[in-house]
């Protein structure tokens, strides 16, 4: 498998880290509550198929991104910089 | 048909015509007291001893493909009671328990094979830890015996004590744990339920749960409607698709696990080993081959295959391990779809919905846990209370964040246990 790194290119699967699913950036307010949070850290939506997920470019130039992937086939659909993610999830409020 | 020595004999003698299949085919009824949605182990030992234990009988297993197919017979087969949080060790212990006695109890040869676990240590530090798990094996009643070097090079003289990364310091011997036929369990599981009246239904996918007022009165499968009292998920690494069905999102992540097998050989490795440092563990199956794997791909996945570096890299421990390994050609490699949840621990509990029943979150040890799960699972489904072994495994416990159950304090994240 290869990612496509928005900074770095086309690189081998080695040398980036998967950290989980991409509802991660979706931090809860510190007071949401129980079910809020136990939503965030623990239930997931798992699919069988299409699934964004945040990976780290640690072998690589260290950049956190938004990796599109098919679980059922493995194929890669596209990768964005988290931090772009991010700015329009802020954006769209 | 029972199994004995008299009946092997006979059947020797009569040119083996007489060997009926183990278990029916049965098309489904319209209604069920309990259905079990998962043949797998889990799901084949629940309905086992839903009807020894507790005379419930009007049972279906409903299993979409066909028996064996699932994590049940792709694992690696280790069975061990080596753990050491308070509600797991109590639990593996009685699983261990019943696999003792399992194969006298539904007439089928599993071929359990108790010929220990060598867990390695490479430094003071993991000597004193496994010194400690040790201790708490023993406590719970089960066996463990810490080896020195030389202990372990009388036990395994094909290893590589020098390795400069990890040279050998000992090992925690388990005697009682070992291996089983995997395949065999589920047929053993399927054939003992089936004599007590189970239906085992395959190739009947469940595709959605109908409730009614808050509690489960049927399913809608691939074989037409069925209704029933009383539901059961029993689906490790498709959980997730099966409680979308009743509305509920779990915390369970589906991971890739890989395993590899070689060509079959002379018997050399007589044990179970474990190279933890090293991400690698190691038995031989009685057909000969070298079982072998190591950690998850660490992505989520569905493919039921894993990809190069994990098998680069788990190749490669097994080479610092025992370099003799690298004279035995490599036959196939194959994945599996772990059931992953949070805190590295299962659940076995109700749900908010009436009659609804959960049993996932074995990630990748959820073979040994076979017997357990179905004893403790049938318990609570038939009396309505939690099974002491199984207690601690509740749903509730991610959100409360009481009892979460962190056998490797790893944290919570799903990939990472
Ligand atoms: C490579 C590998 C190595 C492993 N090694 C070990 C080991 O050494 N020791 C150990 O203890 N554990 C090990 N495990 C883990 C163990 O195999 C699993 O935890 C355990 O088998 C899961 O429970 P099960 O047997 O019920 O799962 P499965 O056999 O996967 O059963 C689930 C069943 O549910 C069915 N199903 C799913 N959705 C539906 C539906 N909608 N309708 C009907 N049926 C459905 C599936 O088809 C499947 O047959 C390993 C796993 C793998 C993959
Ligand atoms: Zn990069």
């Amino acid at each position: 498998m290869k990612i496509s790194c928005p900074i770095c290119g086309d690189r081998d699967i080695r040398e980036f880290t998967c950290m989980g699913h991409a509802s991660m950036l979706n931090r809860p307010d510190p007071h949401a509550g129980a079910k809020v949070w136990n939503e965030y850290l623990h239930n997931r939506e798992n699919p069988a198929g299409v699934i964004d997920e945040l990976w780290w470019h640690g072998q690589g130039c260290g950049a956190w991104l938004v990796v599109t992937r098919n679980t059922v086939t493995h194929e890669i659909l596209g990768a964005r910089l988290a931090r772009d993610v991010k700015k329009e999830m802020r954006d769209a409020g | 048909m029972r199994f004995s020595a008299f009946e092997i004999l006979k059947q020797g003698l009569t040119g083996n015509k007489g060997w009926k299949p183990h278990w029916r085919s049965p098309e489904p009824k319209s209604h069920y007291d309990v259905i079990i949605v998962g043949g797998g182990g889990h799901g084949l030992a629940t309905a086992f001893y839903l009807a020894k234990e507790h005379g419930i009988t009007n049972v279906a297993v409903l299993e979409k493909g066909y028996i064996g197919g699932g994590n049940v017979g792709r694992n690696t087969t280790i069975v061990r009671a080596n753990y050491g949080l308070e509600g797991n060790s109590q639990f593996y212990s009685h699983s261990l328990k019943l696999w003792e006695n399992m194969e006298a109890d539904f007439n089928f040869n599993a071929m359990h094979s108790q010929r220990g676990i060598i867990n390695l240590f490479h430094s003071d530090g993991q000597r004193d830890a496994f010194a400690r798990r040790g201790n708490m094996m023993i406590s719970q009643g089960d066996d463990a015996i810490l080896l020195d070097r030389e202990g372990v090079r009388e036990m395994l003289p094909y290893l590589d004590y020098e390795q400069t990364r990890f040279p050998i310091y000992g090992g925690l011997y388990h005697p009682r744990g070992g291996t089983a036929r995997h395949d065999a369990v589920a047929w053993g599981y399927a054939r003992g339920a089936d004599m007590r009246g189970v239906d085992i239904i395959q190739n009947c996918e469940v595709q959605g749960i109908d409730i009614e007022n808050g509690k489960v009165v049927g399913v809608q499968t691939s074989k037409g409607p069925i209704k029933c009292g009383k539901l059961g998920l029993v689906t490790a690494g498709r959980s997730s698709q099966t409680a979308a069905m009743a509305g509920m999102r779990l915390p369970i992540e589906s991971h890739v696990l890989q395993a590899f097998v070689t060509e079959g050989l002379k018997p050399c490795v007589d044990h179970v080993v474990t190279y933890g440092m090293g991400h690698f563990y190691i038995s031989q199956s009685d057909k000969g081959g070298l079982v072998f794997g190591g950690d998850l791909d660490f992505y989520a996945s569905y493919a039921a295959r894993g990809n190069l570096p994990m098998v680069e890299h788990v190749v490669e421990a097994g080479m610092t391990l025992m370099p003799m390994i690298g004279k035995a050609r490599m036959l196939r490699s194959w994945g599996g779809i772990m059931d992953m949840s949070p805190d590295g621990s299962p659940i076995i509990d109700r749900t908010h919905i009436d009659g609804l029943y959960l049993n996932c979150g074995w990630c990748y040890g959820g073979f040994k846990a076979v017997p357990g799960s179905g004893f403790s699972m049938a318990h609570l489904m038939a009396t309505g209370n939690h099974h002491a072994p199984a207690e601690k495994y509740r749903l509730s416990r991610f959100e409360t964040g009481r009892g979460l159950m962190d056998e490797e304090a790893t944290g919570a994240q799903h990939n990472l246990h």
